[in-house]
């Protein structure tokens, strides 16, 4: 009697580790980075935790599959080590000694990722299951660019400005030129060609009249003083 | 006939005209870059003789050639000589391709600007791929800011050879900035006057908050430090002096006229020589300052990515070997590494190509200039500061105000000749002058907005002013100092300001400034015919970087036109003038 019930014992002992052992078929990976997500108040990866792991890949089977015949026994964890790091595979219920498809598993997971993440306090990138990419979450895309608004508020100004500028310039013109109309032969100012010097129209100097000119100012200092 | 000369407001205005159109983006980013490459702060003493040199003397010619004469440039250089029409006409050519391409800057600018108001910022992340499982291919080979830099503002192609279509985005964004440069140029000085106290101001306000943001940053200091050690031994390579000289000699604007635009806008008697010490000083410290800024941002960006790299061999040693979860820390990393590769050789040997070995040193090292420093690196470090909403507005303001303050010197430099000439002046009012200019050169930029228009900036930008100035600033030197002559200058000087020059300006006049010129015009002959064939980066979207390739053969073609339709203006203005004088002299000796 003990020797049968060892017999069987060993017997699934061997059939588990043949089922769960690393790169085995249908076997997952999963990898949990518990103190880069929560820091000081990281918990501590213990059987407890493991059972819990066990429960949600459970959960996540009978999910996929709608009918409730997966069992926590079921789901097979291996190879712990102190990254926090197993693999893991989900064997069939019906058959004791085979193992779920990859495919199912993967896709139970992926339609039961957030749950499994919550479970666990973590996220996509601090619980990965290799081999299963994750649906990253597309950005916000507001319905109108930001960047038109703002673009059609600065050209708008831009285009008010101009044609201030150029209206107002418009008007002083038509003015002076109505002004100029009616003095007309009078002034003549606009005939009265500008004399200058060097280069220098007389009128600008004029403009200066009382200013020192500095070398003149300086022959000053020779008259010897009296 | 001849209305008055309008004039500038006060002679502020003109202090501030100069200094906005000569502290421009040269200053951010092609000077951090040179004190980088050429001895850190050893780089200061070629810089400041340089300008002792070339720099003052060639911009106090330049502001009293154009206060005396009270003329754009083409007018100026008739006066001098007749044979040297060709030299303003040059000078206005130059500016002319100058101005097709400087507002692209402008474009890229408002563009970056108009993008920070949202929160992330559009180039923190890579956009997703299409099935949304990863992110896209060419953003995950390179980083987000270049993916953004290259895919979405430039949309670059992979060689100049594919045109590509016009990116409708970057076209507006031209357009824009164009108007913009219409509107404060509008008015000739009356409206450029009032407009640059804001672009001459506004950079110094928003580098002084980066300073004081960049110098409290996280490895800012690194930067700092590694700029500020002086290599004294790039003293001894021939081509830190050659830059140091290039870089004064391009950075303070001479040779195209903008100068010589602003001062005919002077009183008389304005004190140029005072003006031209206080520009030449004031542009030099912004460099510097600007430098500042630029290395705490680097050093800041290094140490980013320094540690950036350590977390992710930590990761990945951390993963392979199965080890506890902070078990290896940036001190103990090495001593760990030993560690695996006595234990685990072989599973150790295997992961040696993927284990960078971060360097803080070399991530300090990548030197980076022009369009990258400015919209690469300065977004990936703002994109890391909080707020950074915030700066980068202020950080893309401040680009807009240097790239417009130099648009309108630019601008100055074409329409003064234009609107000095009474043929055109008679005919229509200079609202429609200044109009026909920035419309022709918007419709003409609108090539850099193509998908390989990039490739036609870096053309335009690295030939179209470099040899042309050179030559046009040797030429305008000897002509004050030897065809004019410096005697005749001498008293033109003393009727102006009241004092003769002394013999420091008049020695770097007649001498130093123009064997300098022509040493580095030889150099850079030189450098052109050795170097053979001309190359440029192109950039890879397959492996996510730039790549060198030949220009083809029409591309080599139009920058030979580029550097000829300047230069040769020069010569054939002359000649031309000649034939016409012998003309002139026949008709009159057969009418004897």
């Amino acid at each position: 009697m003990l020797g049968v019930l060892l017999l069987a014992f060993s017997l699934v002992t061997i059939i588990h580790s043949e089922l769960c052992r690393p790169d085995a078929q249908n076997a997952f990976k999963v990898r949990l980075s518990i103190k880069t997500a929560l820091g000081d108040n990281a918990y501590a990866w213990d059987a407890s935790e493991e059972y819990l792991f066990k429960a949600m890949v459970a959960f996540a089977m009978r999910r996929y599959s709608n009918k409730a015949t997966t069992q926590i026994s079921n789901v097979l964890l291996c190879n712990m080590t102190e990254r926090v790091s197993f693999w893991f595979v989900v064997t069939d219920s019906a058959r004791n000694v085979t193992t779920v498809p990859g495919s199912e598993v993967e896709a139970a997971i992926r339609m039961n990722r957030n749950r499994i993440n919550s479970a666990f306090l973590l996220t996509d990138n601090t619980l990965q299951f290799l081999k299963i990419s994750s649906t990253l979450s597309p950005p916000i895309e507001p319905t109108v660019p930001v960047w038109l608004v703002v673009f059609g508020v600065v050209l708008c100004l831009v285009v008010a400005g101009i044609l201030l500028l150029v209206v107002s310039g418009i008007r002083q013109y038509k003015k002076k030129k109505h002004e100029s109309a009616e003095t007309g032969d009078l002034e003549d100012n606009s005939n009265t060609p500008v004399t200058t010097e060097n280069g220098i129209p007389c009128d600008i100097l004029d403009l200066k009249a009382g200013q020192i000119n500095g070398v003149y100012a300086a022959d000053d200092e020779r008259l010897t003083p009296l | 006939m001849e209305k008055p000369r309008p004039l500038w407001g006060n002679p502020l205005q003109f202090v501030f005209a100069c200094i906005s159109y000569a502290v421009g983006l040269g200053n951010v980013w092609r000077f951090p870059y040179l004190c980088q490459m050429y001895g850190g702060g050893g780089f200061l003493i070629p810089y400041f003789i340089m300008l002792i040199i070339e720099g003052m003397p060639l911009l106090y010619l330049e502001l009293a050639v154009g206060q005396h004469m009270r003329q754009g440039s083409i007018g100026v250089w008739k006066i001098i000589s007749p044979y040297l029409s060709g030299v303003g006409i040059a000078s206005v050519v130059v500016s002319f391709f100058l101005s097709m391409y400087y507002n692209v800057i402008n474009a890229w600018s408002f563009w970056y600007l108009f993008h920070s108001f949202q929160d992330p910022l559009p180039w923190a992340n890579c956009p997703l791929n299409s099935n949304h499982t990863g992110y896209d291919e060419e953003c995950a080979k390179t980083s987000s800011t270049q993916y953004f830099w290259y895919r979405k503002t430039l949309n670059i192609s992979s060689s100049i050879e594919e045109y590509g279509s016009i990116h409708w985005e970057q076209a507006v964004c031209l357009i824009l900035a164009w108007l913009v440069v219409y509107l404060c140029i509008l008015r000739g000085t009356e409206s450029t006057g009032k407009v640059v106290y804001v672009t001459a101001s506004l950079p110094y306000l928003v580098l002084f908050i980066y300073l004081i943001r960049g110098l409290t940053l996280h490895g800012a200091v690194n930067g700092l430090i590694y700029m500020f050690t002086p290599k004294l031994e790039q003293l001894a390579n021939p081509k830190t002096w050659i830059n140091a000289a290039t870089q004064i000699f391009f950075s303070l604007g001479l040779g195209f006229g903008s100068l010589i635009a602003f001062a005919s806008y002077n009183e008389p008697n304005n004190n140029c020589e005072r003006y031209a010490i206080i520009i030449s000083l004031i542009n030099s410290s912004t460099s510097i300052f600007a430098s500042i800024v630029t290395f705490s941002i680097y050093g800041f960006k290094a140490t980013f990515n320094y540690e950036n790299c350590l977390s992710k061999v930590i990761l990945l040693l951390t993963n392979v070997f199965d080890l506890e979860e902070g078990a290896l820390t940036a001190d103990n990393l090495d001593s760990m590494k030993d560690y695996l590769t006595s234990t685990y050789p072989n599973q150790y040997a295997e992961l040696l190509p993927q284990i960078k070995n971060c360097s803080l040193e070399a991530e300090l090292d990548t030197a980076v200039q022009g369009t990258g420093l400015a919209f690469i690196v300065y977004s990936e470090a703002i994109k890391n500061m909080e707020v950074s909403q915030l700066y980068s507005v202020l950080y893309f303001i401040m680009l807009l105000m240097l790239g417009i303050g130099s648009m309108l010197g630019n601008t100055a430099a074409i329409l003064t000749p234009l609107t000095d000439s009474k043929f055109l002046s008679t005919h229509l009012p200079k609202e429609v002058i200044s109009g026909i200019v920035c419309f022709i050169n918007c419709i003409v930029g609108l090539v850099f907005t193509m998908e390989a228009g990039n490739y036609w900036f870096d053309i335009f930008n690295d030939y179209a002013a470099t040899l042309s100035l050179l030559l046009i600033v040797l030429v305008e030197t000897i002509a004050v100092c030897y065809i004019y002559g410096l005697r005749k200058f001498e008293k033109d000087l003393l009727l102006m300001l009241g004092h003769k020059p002394n013999w420091y300006w008049k020695i770097m006049w007649a001498f130093a400034s123009p064997v300098l010129i022509i040493s580095l015009f030889i150099f850079y002959l030189t450098d052109y015919i050795r170097t053979g064939t001309l190359q440029y980066q192109a950039w890879d979207a397959t492996q996510g970087q730039l790549v060198t390739k030949d220009y083809p053969s029409y591309a080599l073609a139009v920058i030979g036109l580029l550097v000829a339709a300047s230069t040769m203006c020069i010569p054939i203005g002359a000649l031309i003038i000649f034939i016409m004088k012998r003309l002139k002299k026949r008709s009159v000796s057969t009418l004897e």
